[in-house]
């Protein structure tokens, strides 16, 4: 009797909720997690002069949003604005890392739409962009001055985000 | 004289080749439990994507460190999480995934032996 009502009910229930359970995660791949990680102190080179320089000495004493971007990419175009407003915010400063591009495309690109970096560094092969966890363009990673992300911006930043910087930067 | 001059040079070549090909054997090894994020269940191995393809040089670069592969994991796994494994390490969130399969069949095997106990005493 103890057996069938095991088999009968206990088992499925532990399963079933395992399943119930298992339904209220997302499926959906995404790095947010590592928000709390601390960044490593990574060597970049300057777009425009090959400066080689560490990410640490480019941090700025309140918070520093890196860039990932391509001349090539859509959605950056579209967060371009966003960018621009943000630069005139003197509790930020925005790192720039050019991803897999052409350096004259890259430099026509922000002539033609405005430069917001305070820094801009190249990422020629992606090599930079894995140290940091990157996995596509655009990407922005929000970081304080100790190196720790803040927030993370997978995809082109729109307005809800631009709010959330501000909030942040602004506390 | 000739002779042993050639011999030396040709091992000194085929030494140079098994290690080539152990170092290459050992990517591939590592390539294939990297999960290509950014593509329909493929590994970074199977994947032409821009983003194995970053991956791979980066895998490279690694190895000529003289990084072990668990090291490697580890580098890969602080930057994008355990999902870029296709083998997990065990913690407290994925247990239930390594133990569920022998707990099931720990209760397989209490039920089989109680169903035949019972048949044996009726």
């Amino acid at each position: 009797m103890k057996i069938k009502i095991f088999t009968s009910f206990i088992i499925p229930a532990i399963v079933l909720s395992l399943f119930f359970f298992g339904l209220k995660n997302s499926n959906d791949y995404n790095t947010l997690n590592l928000v709390g990680n601390k960044i490593d102190n990574i060597e970049l080179t300057g777009l425009e002069n090959n400066k080689k320089i560490y990410i640490g000495n480019l941090l700025s004493d309140n918070y520093t949003l890196i860039n990932f971007w391509a001349s090539w990419c859509l959605p950056c175009k579209i967060e371009h604005k966003f960018l621009l407003s943000l630069k005139k915010d003197k509790n930020l400063k925005i790192l720039g890392i050019n991803f897999k591009d052409k350096k004259i495309n890259s430099l026509n690109f922000l002539e033609e739409l405005g430069n917001p970096y305070y820094f801009l560094a190249e990422d020629k092969n992606g090599k930079v962009s894995v140290k940091l966890g990157i996995y596509g363009v655009p990407e922005s990673i929000l970081v304080d001055k100790n190196f720790t992300i803040i927030k993370k911006f997978i995809g082109p930043i729109n307005s809800s985000d631009y709010n959330d910087i501000i909030k942040i930067i602004k506390n | 004289m000739k002779k042993l001059f050639l011999i030396i040079v040709l091992s000194f070549l085929s030494n140079q080749i098994v290690f080539a090909n152990n170092l290459e054997e050992k990517e591939i090894n590592i390539l294939k439990n990297l999960r290509c994020l950014v593509c329909q269940g493929q590994s970074i191995a199977d994947s032409n994507s821009d983003f194995a393809q970053t991956i791979k040089l980066v895998i490279r670069d690694l190895i000529n460190q003289n990084k072990d592969d668990q090291e490697i994991y580890n580098f890969l796994n602080s930057k994008y999480g355990q999902w870029i494994l296709y083998k997990p390490k065990f913690n407290l969130n994925n247990f239930l995934l390594w133990f569920f399969p022998y707990f099931i069949l720990l209760i397989g095997v209490f039920l089989i032996f109680k169903v035949l106990k019972k048949r044996k005493n009726s």
